[in-house]
């Protein structure tokens, strides 16, 4: 295979990481995602947010060729993703939300599992596994069955598998779910330096607070369609991201009503 | 709160069924099957009532035993376990106990075998409806009986399901558990044959019977119709005192599960063991390998049906033994073949969502399936190889070594093949990853049978050559045909073996998407 490597992003200008254009999908008689559309400048913090049930989930395995969309495209680093879902792969980290791991793998054998499986060379492989255990505090528990992990540990095991090969951009679902305040910071940290140095981070998340601290770019997503995207500045004009994507989103209409809950 | 109970068990299985039309196409081939076999037990017990008490007594008694025992033992032995009231879901909800034993046991009774139970039952009172006196104690047996049946499933499934407090404990236990099972064939075997050996012995056993916890309840009507109400009262106190104990047992069984969620107990341990990931190549497709190998050791899953296959030649033993002829050990080596090949062809509904991983990685469908093929042949082969010769050793029948031998690996290596292609396009209803392997979610059991019933038969299509030449060797004695079945079955057998593995990864790379999205249903 002689897959023509896309050039450095640095070199060509603002090339888009992640460009998905008009994507859908229907389950049964449910609109899941309703034609979205985005872009993903490269060396981005790129953060998605939306209600539970927005559909965000569905468009990034999309993006990420795990489901195969029923209208739209996604191009990675100009590699189409469902033309040539190996090579854009290749390009791709990924940590899925709401997927089980190999979990009777140790933490050790499932990184190594990882990088062997993406052709890597086993002495890099090696190497690189124990940096990554290191990063995530997981070296005291690397030779503990993946299925004893608590559900913390068991993410920051899945985000080091998505990490091994140094992918040019990052899709991580719900990455700080259940991750511990420590670990979290840490998380972040390396992700910042990855950012820093070229990488394009996407991230979904409802905690609003942690979008808008972390990520210079958000887009706004509710029932499967996308309501905001740009800069975070620009997205939350002024206010708080909260507040503004109450206001996108059209919540808070619920505040009354649950008296009963006050009354013991 | 029992109705409660009733209406979201009946709910949970409409749901079910409008999941996807193959559940629906499932229940109707299980429910006629069903129908068939209740109507012919409610025609001959009806017949029965015109026939001596004696008869009657023992064929009810021993028939109503028989449905005990079946309660016991199959929700395990034929991992049918109905967990669609699994209790530990009503954990958090404050159920008083004895609404909820009350509704988990009139749950247990809707569905195909809990109804055809209750409808054989009912017709014993027809059996002895021979004055007023024998059929309400029929019916109050018949009542007992079926209630004793239920409580006893579930004090099986849920000591079963709860008997493990660790994950360690759990795999061991799951593991050890097939042995017996395993085993159960020739011990079944022998006691019916030393049963049907002597028909006088019937009415005795059945007598014997009738005084344990399997009988009792069965023999009320026989006994108040032969004229033996000292014998029924005192039954009938035996059956009333297995119920309450059996729902003792029960209600602690199930108060301890409600309040022991399944921890995960497993010290710290550092890494730098890697294990096959060290030896095997560097490879997608060496990864793959070690990872299946893997999994086969440490997944009771897996490890269970590996399990087995030592224990094929103890029941075959056995079972020559018993009959004096040793010739069906002359399948040890083609069955074993074939239960080891077909074991991958759920490979990817084992791995259930994990399989993600390959799919985010875009590992090569190829390598994929090659990996997973090889790690079953690593122990498959010299299985093969051992059972074979060791046939012809215990035979003497050297000259039946090489057709012995063509026709196994045959069977191997197609398998495999058939099995890579299998599990690239079709999903089967497995236990999902964590859980004993008896505990099968409710899933398309249509399609799972569908896709096994056809696979076996491609199979036996495709070994067709080996097949032939094993007859055209037995036919004519010619060791020809040996010597060119020992060619076909390694040469086309592996020809079969890289068609069905490059097919499976052309298919995988294809569809993965949609194979996923497959086993995310059955999650």
């Amino acid at each position: 295979m002689t897959a023509p490597l896309p050039d450095q992003a640095s070199n060509t200008g603002p090339v888009a990481a992640l460009s998905i254009r008009g994507l859908a999908k229907r389950f049964g008689g449910k609109i899941a995602v309703d034609g979205i559309s985005l872009e993903v400048p490269a060396g981005s913090f790129f953060g998605i947010v939306g209600p539970n049930g927005a559909g965000k989930t569905t468009t990034l395995s999309m993006a990420t060729g795990l489901l195969r969309p029923d209208f739209g495209t996604a191009v990675v680093h100009a590699v189409d993703v469902w033309q040539h879902p190996l090579e854009a792969k290749r390009l791709m980290g990924i940590l899925p939300d709401g997927v089980r791991l190999f979990d009777r793998l140790t933490g050790e054998q499932l990184i190594t599992y990882a990088g062997l499986l993406r052709g890597m060379d086993k002495a890099v492989v090696a190497a690189r596994v124990g940096e990554l255990l290191a990063a995530m505090d997981l070296t005291q528990d690397a030779g503990t069955l993946v299925v004893d992990y608590s559900a913390g540990m068991t993410k920051k095991i899945a985000l080091a598998s998505a990490l091994i090969h140094a992918p040019r951009l990052l899709v991580l679902d719900e990455p700080f779910e259940a991750v511990d305040p420590v670990s979290a910071a840490n998380i972040r940290s390396i992700l910042d330096r990855y950012v820093a140095s070229g990488g394009t981070v996407i991230v979904s998340s409802h905690v609003m607070d942690l979008v808008q601290r972390m990520c210079d770019h958000v887009a706004v997503v509710a029932r499967g369609r996308l309501l905001a995207a740009g800069t975070v500045d620009e997205v939350r004009a002024g206010a708080s991201l909260e507040d503004r994507f109450v206001q996108l989103v059209g919540g808070h209409s619920h505040t009354e009503g649950l008296e009963w809950l006050r009354t013991f | 709160m029992v109705a409660h109970l009733l209406r979201l068990k009946l709910t949970l299985l409409r749901n079910g069924l409008r999941r996807s039309p193959w559940q629906l196409v499932g229940m109707a081939i299980a429910g006629l099957y069903a129908l068939g076999v209740v109507a012919t037990l409610i025609i001959a017990l009806v017949l029965l009532r015109n026939a001596s008490p004696e008869t009657a007594h023992t064929a009810v008694v021993l028939g109503g035993s028989a449905a005990v025992l079946g309660w016991g033992v199959i929700p395990v032995v034929a991992s049918a376990t109905d967990m669609t009231l699994d209790p530990a879901r009503f954990t958090t909800f404050s159920v008083p106990m004895k609404q909820l034993l009350a509704g988990l046991a009139l749950g247990g009774l809707i569905g195909i075998p809990g109804l055809a139970t209750v409808l054989v039952a009912l017709s014993t009172v027809v059996t002895w409806s021979r004055g007023v006196l024998p059929a309400l104690a029929a019916l109050l047996g018949a009542a007992l009986g079926v209630m004793t049946c239920v409580v006893l499933a579930k004090v099986v499934t849920t000591a079963t399901a709860s008997l493990a407090a660790s994950r360690r404990f759990k795999d061991i236990s799951a593991i050890a558990f097939m042995v017996p099972l395993v085993l159960l064939g020739p011990i079944v075997a022998g006691v019916g044959r030393g049963i049907s050996a002597s028909t006088g012995f019937l009415p005795g056993f059945a007598r014997t019977l009738s005084w344990t916890p399997l009988g009792a309840p069965w023999a009320l009507g026989g006994d108040i119709a032969s004229g033996r109400p000292g014998q029924a009262a005192v039954k009938l106190l035996v059956s009333v005192a297995v119920l309450g104990a059996l729902a003792w047992c029960w209600k602690l069984l199930l108060e301890r599960a409600l309040v022991t969620p399944p921890y995960a107990g497993a010290g710290k341990r550092r890494g730098g063991r890697l294990g096959l990931f060290g030896v095997l190549p560097a490879t997608p497709a060496g990864a793959v390998m070690a990872r299946s190998l893997t999994y086969w050791l440490r997944d009771p899953r897996y490890s269970g049906s590996l399990v087995v296959i030592p224990l094929l030649p103890v029941v075959l033993a056995f079972q020559g033994a018993q009959t004096g002829s040793y010739g069906s050990l002359a399948f040890l080596a083609p069955v074993s073949a074939f239960i080891l090949a077909w074991s991958i062809s759920a490979d990817v509904s084992y791995d259930n969502t994990a399989f993600a991983l390959h799919l985010a990685i875009g590992v090569r469908g190829v390598a994929d399936r090659l990996g997973r093929a090889l790690a079953c042949l690593t122990f498959a082969l010299p299985v093969v190889l051992v059972f074979a010769v060791g046939y012809a050793a215990f035979t003497q029948n050297w000259a039946a070594l090489p057709g012995q031998l063509g026709f196994s690996l045959g069977i191997l290596f197609t398998g495999l093949g058939l099995s890579s292609v299998v599990s690239a396009r079709y999903t089967v209803t497995v236990p999902l990853p964590g859980d004993s392997p008896f505990k099968k979610p409710p899933g398309n059991v249509g399609q799972t049978l569908a896709v096994q019933f056809v696979g076996m038969l491609v199979l036996m299509l495709l070994v067709l050559p080996e097949a032939a030449l094993l007859v055209a060797q037995a036919v004519t004695g010619n060791v020809l045909f040996g010597w060119l079945n020992l060619a076909a079955g390694t040469i086309l057998g592996l020809v079969l073996f890289l068609a069905g593995v490059r097919l499976g990864g052309k298919w995988l790379d294809a569809r993965g998407p949609e194979l996923l999205a497959q086993v995310t249903v059955n999650r």
